[in-house]
Parts: structure tokens; C-alpha cells; sequence
């Protein structure tokens, strides 16, 4: 899957998240989050999972998190990427 | 044979809300109508779809029944929202804006093709229809006739009243007819009838009522949006005890009509037959998901067991 445009999918409400997605020369994830000290990682391993998953390798990824759980993180990325992706 | 699923409490869940989603698993509603549809705007159909898939995908002890209502297989996305649910394996489909039998069977096929190209049982998947137009109130019976998987009717009253261009009232005299349509065809058909959103959730006297009024009817259950209202609905469909002291007779006589190999048995001087039994039944498994009785009842002692 190819980023070919900005996108953006989520929301700012609690237990969600916001993906924002531009293209790029390569891959870069920058992680935001309410619980950035004890679930960093994790968020982290979610996101570049689903990345990989959709066979994404470049692109510029942000995401703010209101502590969503593994299920949401994927699906907002997703959607995202999705979205980028979109002719 | 009678469907005894209850189906008391449907409660509706927005499908693009995370917050919401997530407590699906402690809700104490019977059911939960996920959805797809008008609480999800047009720009976010895609990331509802995900969203609900995905979460769908991680609940694995799932704790009651779980419908998703899609959106109208005749808009653009009714079509993907099958496609990207159907894997993740609801109970069955909410069907909006369903008017004719056709539009049933249409879902129908589409289940059926769905089920064979991958191995689940024929009929897995089944349909709750939306009546919520007046054309659907008109043809209720033939839709709630139209697949072997409709399990029930459910009344949508927002629709209702703005198909008929009137205003919705917390009394409900506005209601009384397709209500009345409804329940009747659902009846004949042998399916459950279940009726709409009481939307004003600040006044739970009034919810009590209509309640009471849908019970009275011959209604088994109502969709809710709100969680609170649960409990009302709940204490309003429990039997009273002395209903739960007769069903339990009834049990008792008709397993010693078995047992004598006979069909009918007569308990203080009233004839105990079939729909005497079936009733029953309903009222100690209401009453079991009440915690006013210990075990469920075996629908086998129907088959004569």
C-alpha cells in the first residue's frame, strides 16, 4: 500500500485516537499519548504491526492517543492508511 | 419450534466510538445492536466498518447476542459493511428500513451465498427487519414470512413518525397502530416482536409505562440507546412470583404427562397443553435470566422428554 495523499481518521475523544498520515521519502512514526510513560511500546509495536501488515514502508505517521486499546489503534491506523491510500 | 432467546433489552451501541464499544462486554442488556448506520455520519462509515470489525474480531467469550446493524443494502455501503462483518461472525443482522419481503430475501441470499462459500451452517446468520416505515408497517406480515432466519419484528419509531409526518409523543397514541400491526404479524408469524427506542432518557416513569403498555401487547422485548434504561425494562418484563409458581406446575404436570405418554394433563381442573407449556417456559427462562429461579427450563420437555 502506497501513501499517496494526507489523511486523517480518529478522534479526540478518551479511549480513541487520532492517525494522521502524509507522504514521505521514507517511513517515520511519531507516537502522542496520555499514557506515553507506561504504554509507549506498546502503542508503538500496534502501530508498526498494522503498518507492516498493510505493506506500508514509507510515509510520515502521527499519531496522538487518548488511550485507546490495541483493537481501536488498529483499526484508526488502518482507516488512515486506508484513506491515504485512496485514489 | 418457539425461539425462547431473550430478548428483552437491544441495546444500541455507536459503531465508531470506541468508549462505547468497549464496554459491550459489561452491559447487562440481553443484546447489543452495534451500529453502522444512523449513529455513524457518512464521512466515517469506513472507520466504523474497521473499527467494529476489529473490535468484534478481539471479543472472543462473548456474553450475549450481537447484531450490527447495516446500512440499507440500496445505499453505497450497505454491501461493504456485509463484506467486512460477516467474518467477524454476529448473531445476526439489524436490517433497516426493510419495506417488502423482497428486500428480507435479498439480505437472505446474500447470507446464504456467504455461509456456503465458507463453511458456516446455513442459516447461522440471522435477521432482525426494522419496521419503521408506513409501507413496512403495511407489509409486516409477508416480511416477517420472507426468510427462515427472521427471529423477530423490531418497531423503529423515529422513521415511523417521520414516513407518517407527525411528531412522536411520550404517550404514544401516535404508536398504537403500528404497534398494534406489528405485533400481530409478528405473531402470526411466530417470531418475537420487539419494540423502539422510549428516546427521552430522563424521564424513566414514562419509560416504565410504555413499557408496561408494550409488555401488555404481546411485545418480549425493546431496543434502547442507553444503558440506564436497562434495569427498568429488565424489572418491568420480570414475571411476578406468582406467574413463576404456576409455569413451574405446568413444567411439573406436563413432565408427568410425558412420563404417562400422554400430550395434555389438566392442573387444578385447567386443561395443560402446548401453548399452555410453551408460555410457561417463557416465563421460567425470564425468570431464570431474572435470578428468580435456579435453572433454565429443557425446551425438550416439548418433544415429549
Amino acid at each position: 500500500m502506497k501513501i499517496e495523499k494526507q489523511a486523517q481518521a480518529g478522534t479526540m475523544q478518551s479511549s480513541d485516537l487520532m492517525v494522521f498520515v502524509e507522504p514521505a521519502n521514507e517511513l517515520k512514526i511519531e507516537i502522542e499519548s496520555t499514557v506515553k510513560k507506561q504504554f509507549g511500546h506498546l502503542i508503538s509495536a500496534k502501530v508498526d504491526e498494522v503498518v507492516a501488515a498493510l505493506g506500508v514502508t514509507a510515509g510520515f505517521i502521527r499519531v496522538s492517543d487518548r488511550g485507546a486499546l490495541d483493537y481501536a489503534i488498529e483499526a484508526r491506523v488502518k482507516t488512515a492508511l486506508q484513506r491515504a491510500s485512496a485514489a | 419450534m418457539a425461539d425462547f432467546q431473550l430478548r428483552r433489552t437491544m441495546l444500541y451501541v455507536p459503531g465508531n466510538m470506541p468508549s462505547m464499544l468497549q464496554n459491550v462486554p459489561l452491559f447487562q442488556c440481553d443484546a447489543v445492536i452495534i451500529d453502522l448506520e444512523d449513529a455513524v455520519n457518512y464521512a466515517e462509515k469506513d472507520a466504523a466498518r474497521n473499527l467494529v470489525t476489529s473490535f468484534l474480531s478481539t471479543w472472543k467469550d462473548r456474553n450475549k447476542e450481537v447484531l450490527v446493524r447495516i446500512n440499507p443494502l440500496y445505499t453505497k455501503w450497505g454491501h461493504d459493511d456485509l463484506k467486512a462483518i460477516l467474518p467477524v461472525m454476529p448473531d445476526a443482522i439489524r436490517f433497516p428500513m426493510c419495506e417488502t419481503a423482497e428486500m428480507a430475501q435479498e439480505l437472505d441470499a446474500e447470507l446464504t451465498k456467504y455461509e456456503k462459500a465458507n463453511g458456516i451452517a446455513e442459516g447461522h446468520f440471522k435477521i432482525l427487519p426494522s419496521i419503521e416505515t408506513v409501507k413496512s408497517v403495511i407489509n409486516s406480515y409477508e416480511i416477517a414470512r420472507a426468510s427462515k432466519r427472521i427471529y423477530g419484528l423490531a418497531f423503529g419509531a423515529e422513521d415511523y413518525t417521520a414516513s407518517m409526518g407527525i411528531a412522536r409523543t411520550n404517550s404514544g397514541e401516535d404508536l398504537m397502530h403500528p404497534r398494534m400491526q406489528i405485533v400481530m404479524a409478528a405473531k402470526a408469524a411466530g417470531v418475537q416482536a420487539i419494540d423502539t427506542v422510549f428516546s427521552d432518557v430522563n424521564d424513566m416513569d414514562a419509560l416504565r409505562r410504555e413499557t408496561e403498555t408494550i409488555k401488555r401487547l404481546g411485545y418480549t422485548g425493546k431496543c434502547l440507546s442507553n444503558p440506564r434504561q436497562i434495569e427498568i425494562i429488565h424489572e418491568v418484563f420480570a414475571p411476578k412470583e406468582e406467574e413463576v409458581e404456576y409455569a413451574l406446575k405446568v413444567v411439573e404436570a406436563i413432565k408427568q404427562a410425558n412420563e404417562m405418554g400422554t400430550g395434555v394433563i389438566s392442573l387444578n381442573g385447567k386443561m395443560v397443553d402446548l401453548p399452555v407449556v410453551k408460555r410457561a417456559i417463557h416465563t421460567l427462562n425470564t425468570a431464570y435470566a431474572q435470578g428468580m429461579v435456579d435453572a433454565p427450563v429443557d425446551e425438550e420437555i416439548l418433544n415429549g422428554n
